[in-house]
């Protein structure tokens, strides 16, 4: 731990809220975090559950930054060690000079005492009981008190924390009060005994003007809404339900007729990951925006399917929000761990265009994009989230919609296009793209064709001949050569200097890369820093490979991945590529990738 | 080959209906499966009640699974979208099409195998939905296109080609249908059409889930043989020849039989099946009465056929759903998107 990284802890800290899952603490951490926002100090969430309903032990971290740097960092400030079960542990993890705050009431383990941390004990439970009657209410009373001994210890202010409970319980005053009381509670006690506000504390600032409070799937599922997107069919999984749970949510508030109450979207409910692609695909060829939301053992199973609308050219959308693999593995973790099987999906032959969002802003706004370049493209494409992403709450820019928006249908042939033609053939690429036209069910018989994803020529008919065969499925590559030109473009961050090393990294490994990169330009070590936004790759990451002798591939899974894909794709040598992987589970931290390079270069200079 | 268009013979005389179209008019491609094959039949019949209920092509799509059984959407209504699917999942991609396309009737075509087996999921969640399709298993008792293995629905002690006894209980797609909840069950025969196109048009009407269980033999490897079925001669000609690349010509097998009564037909391989058509009488508004009489007649060895279970009123997958009148795919993109200022809005609890 260097002394600059940990100078002042104004704004700049972690606090870890250690539970049991069940209890209710889900509520008080996300008071604790938006009363953060509130006070204008940037902050984000990381939500470590378990795979499981109550009683297994939980914890909830979160950063504030003054800088806006949202990664996990190696440190803990402030751990609430409210779980006996973990409090070993618990302790532990706190970071030199830091504090850990527990429920006096019973006693702890004498032993476990660290010189290096400051224990501060509140007994809360006896409080909370002597004040609330009732089991339930005194354990969600718990966690409300955790959150007022922090307004006056972390000097987090009690007026903010006010407004919010006043709002979230506008329709329940008696609710708002007994949480109220519970905040007094533990900030009296805290006052009372220790000398508040500690040195870690928040101060108000003004840096989340124009920023919101969210998570990935809530924003993917928002895309989808304002992407105009009307089917969705899916088999819950975890994290990838409260993705198909939001746009539920928002279909009935904004796509409800306001006369007759019809709906204006389908949302299905599958028997299996099999099915629900199929749905997908279905509506995707009867011409509706059509998406499914699933997990990596989802994928799996729709793979078949992947390849079927890939090979007949069907436009459909699908979420991947990544969670720890191989099989079940670890359900409530994160990784980025099906990027490959995404890449190359299915049997036979098969590329399919993967987004990567690097945050829930992104979630949005490519949600919107996969369903253009779905169309456009005429194939599944994948947008691929994690769990981190997907199901925490982060701090990013208000979202914003241009209204002047269109979806992109793509080569679509109406009634009139197809009065005009003397004969539709579905596969021939009249434009040189690699894009043909199509029609969609219901249109005129002229322009009927039939769908199968056993071999068929250009002109829609089956096949079993050589070079008719080969013409479609080279086709396909040419429209493969259209999609590198029309996916997002990398983005890159140029240290200025000119520069020998490069790093890479996509989606939620963005965050910490950033951080790490800022870090080592502190401390005199430029480098340039590209992050993948699209699969296929444009010319701008060759571009990149190319201008680098050294580049740092960051991503979170065990074999390299995306290493892996630039190696197959692009131009480069394998010993240039130099992995730095993560696959714990836990989002990554900033300061393993900062550490990593920092090795890396200095054993380099020695050999 | 399926893409072979049909030469369509017209002449002055033939018949029209009230669209002014003929018969041919509801044709597709030239099938390309062995001669008599019973799924042909079943093509010949769907082509008949398409024409008859003078349907525009363009209001229909046909989808499948895989299978012989699952080729037949390109041999008929080619002026109609087809959907060859994958295996056992044709039930999903109607379901996703419906729900795009509320509009459209949907015809999906499936095998014993397709539905029974692979997709026994997709088979029983389309019917639990009540989704609006005309669900015909075109159901030989054997997997056609692999070449001949048993199906889910073979009989209990019947022989396939090898000789090789099936030992399994065979799975009665009727009988599910109507415990599912099914909202309507038939069972026909390929070569009845005066039964089975009258129960296609009514499946076409129905609006829900209408599953028609159709036996439809298999000229090359179905083979019902049971304790009270002949050999015949031919079977041991197969024998000695590569099953591969002989099959011996056949022609459709026809059956014409009253209702109430009950007709043995010979098949291909010279094996006998017992048909029983259901009485004018028969009241298929009772599930408990269906399955106990289904039940008592196969004891008999006989093999029910006409409407076995209806049920018109029952909530269809649209109903349910509460899906719009209008097809989803006909909203303007101002109906589908709440705008800018909506999203501000709705942000303010964000913070
Ligand atoms: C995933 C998958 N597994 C296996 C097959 C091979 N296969 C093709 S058709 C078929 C059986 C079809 O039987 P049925 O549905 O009864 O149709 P029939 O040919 O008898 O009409 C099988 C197993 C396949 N196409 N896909
Ligand atoms: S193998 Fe059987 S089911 Fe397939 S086409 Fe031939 S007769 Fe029909
Ligand atoms: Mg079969």
């Amino acid at each position: 731990m260097t002394t600059a990284r940990s100078a002042s802890k104004i704004n700049n800290f972690v606090i870890k809220i250690a539970t049991v899952n069940g209890t209710g603490s889900a509520s008080a951490n996300g008071l604790l975090m938006k009363a953060l926002f509130r006070m204008g100090i940037p902050v984000t969430g990381k939500n470590m559950f378990p795979s499981n309903i109550q009683g297994l032990p939980t914890w909830y971290e979160i950063r504030a930054s003054k800088d806006g740097y949202n990664a996990r960092t190696g440190r803990i400030d402030v751990m609430i060690a409210m779980n006996a079960q973990t409090y070993r542990k618990d302790l532990a993890e706190v970071s030199p000079g830091g504090y850990l705050i527990y429920d006096s009431t019973w006693p702890r383990e004498q032993q476990l005492q660290r010189q290096d941390v400051t224990v501060l004990g509140l007994p809360l439970a006896q409080l909370v009981n002597d004040n609330f009657a009732g089991a339930r209410v005194r354990t969600l009373m718990k966690n409300i008190a955790y959150v007022g001994a922090l307004c006056a210890l972390m000097n987090i202010d009690r007026a903010t924390v006010r407004k919010l409970l006043e709002e979230t319980f506008a329709a329940k005053p008696k609710l708002a009060a007994s949480n109220l009381q519970a905040i007094a509670l533990g900030y009296d006690y805290a006052s009372a005994h220790f000398d508040c506000p500690l040195p870690v504390q928040a101060q108000a600032m003004t840096a989340t003007a124009g920023k919101v409070l969210i998570d990935g799937n809530t924003a993917a599922a928002l895309g989808c809404l304002y992407a105009g997107a009307t089917v969705g069919a899916w088999y819950p999984i975890t994290p990838s339900t409260s993705l198909m749970d939001a746009f539920q949510g928002y279909c009935e508030r904004y796509r409800k007729d306001p006369h007759s109450g019809e709906n204006r979207f389908c949302i299905i409910q599958a028997e299996d990951e099999l099915s629900a692609i199929g749905m997908a695909v279905g509506a995707g060829w009867a011409g509706a925006r059509a998406f499914t939301p699933t997990s990596g053992p989802g994928i799996s199973l729709m793979s078949e399917f992947i390849g079927f609308a890939y090979y007949t050219e069907i436009p459909i959308v699908l979420f991947d929000i990544q969670r720890v693999g191989p099989s079940t593995g670890m359900p409530t973790r994160t990784q980025q761990c099906d990027l490959m099987m995404a890449a190359y999906a299915s049997h036979g032959d098969t590329r399919h265009p993967v987004l990567l969002p690097a945050d829930p802003g992104e979630c949005f706004t490519l949600a919107v994009q996969a369903f253009d370049l779905a169309e456009r493209l005429q194939t599944p494409v994948f947008v691929l989230s994690d769990l981190d992403i997907g199901m925490n709450d982060w701090m990013v820019d208000e979202l914003v919609w241009d209204d002047h928006y269109r979806p992109d249908r793509g080569k679509v042939l109406n009634d009139e296009d197809l009065a005009d033609m003397d004969k539709f053939y579905r596969f021939m690429d009249s434009d040189g793209d690699g894009i043909a036209y199509r029609t969609l069910p219901g249109s005129d018989r002229k322009g009927s064709y039939f769908v199968r994803g056993s071999g068929h020529n250009q002109y829609g008919g089956y096949t079993e001949d050589a070079t008719e065969y080969q013409q479609v499925v080279d086709r396909l590559t040419d429209k493969w050569q259209t999609a590198c030109k029309l996916v997002p473009q990398a983005i890159t961050h140029s240290s200025g200097s000119p520069n020998s090393i490069g790093v890479i990294a996509f989606g939620s490994s963005h965050g910490a890369t950033t951080e790490a990169v800022e870090r080592l330009s502190a401390e005199g070590c430029e480098v340039d820093y590209l992050r993948l936004r699209a699969f296929p790759f444009g010319a701008e990451v060759q571009a990149f490979l190319d201008q680098h002798q050294s580049v740092f591939v960051v991503e979170q899974n065990r074999d390299a991945q995306m290493r892996s894909l630039l190696l197959l794709e692009l131009h480069v040598q394998q010993d240039k590529l130099i992995p730095i992987l993560h696959y714990n589970g836990l989002p990554i931290p900033s300061d393993l990738i900062s550490d990593r390079i920092k090795t890396h270069l200095q054993s380099e200079a020695v050999a | 080959m399926s893409f072979i268009t049909k030469p369509k013979v017209s002449w002055s005389g033939q018949k029209k209906n009230a669209l002014g179209m003929t018969l041919n008019d509801y044709e597709g491609g030239l099938s390309t499966l062995c001669a008599g094959c019973g799924h042909d039949s079943i093509t010949a019949a769907l082509v008949q009640a398409f024409w008859e209920l003078a349907l525009k092509p363009e209001q229909v799509i046909k989808l499948s699974g895989i299978g012989c059984s699952s080729k037949t959407p390109a041999y008929f209504l080619s002026g109609a979208h087809g959907f060859n699917s994958v295996h056992g999942r044709m039930p999903s991609v109607a379901t996703g099409a419906q729900a795009a396309r509320r509009d459209l009737i949907a015809v999906g075509i499936s095998g014993d195998g397709d539905s029974l087996s692979i997709g026994f999921g997709q088979f029983a969640h389309a019917i639990r939905r009540n989704l609006n399709v005309l669900y015909i298993i075109e159901n030989n008792g054997v997997y056609g296109l692999t070449k001949g293995q048993f199906s889910a629905s073979a009989d209990p002690g019947s022989s396939n080609k090898k000789g090789a006894k099936n030992l399994n209980q065979a799975i009665n797609p009727v009988a599910i249908a109507i415990t599912l909840g099914g909202s309507f069950a038939a069972r026909s025969f390929s070569g009845d059409k005066q039964q089975l196109v009258p129960l296609l048009k009514a499946g076409l009407m129905h609006p829900g889930c209408a599953v028609i269980d159709v036996i439809s033999p298999c000229v090359t490897f179905n083979d019902h043989v049971g304790s009270t079925k002949s050999y015949a001669w031919t079977r041991d000609h197969l024998h000695a020849s590569s099953a591969a690349d002989f099959v011996p010509p056949a022609t459709e097998i026809i059956v014409d039989y009253a209702a109430g009564e009950t007709t043995n037909v010979e098949l291909h391989d010279g094996s006998t099946i017992r048909l029983k058509k259901l009485d004018p009488e028969f009241d298929p508004s009772s599930r408990s009465r269906t399955l106990e009489y289904l039940e008592a007649r196969r004891a008999d060895n006989e093999i029910v056929t006409g409407l076995l279970y209806i049920d018109a009123e029952m909530p269809s997958f649209h109903d349910i759903a509460g899906t719009a009148q209008q097809p989803l795919t006909t909203f303007d993109f101002d109906q589908l998107n709440p705008g800018a200022e909506a999203l501000q809005q709705l942000q303010k609890n964000m913070r």
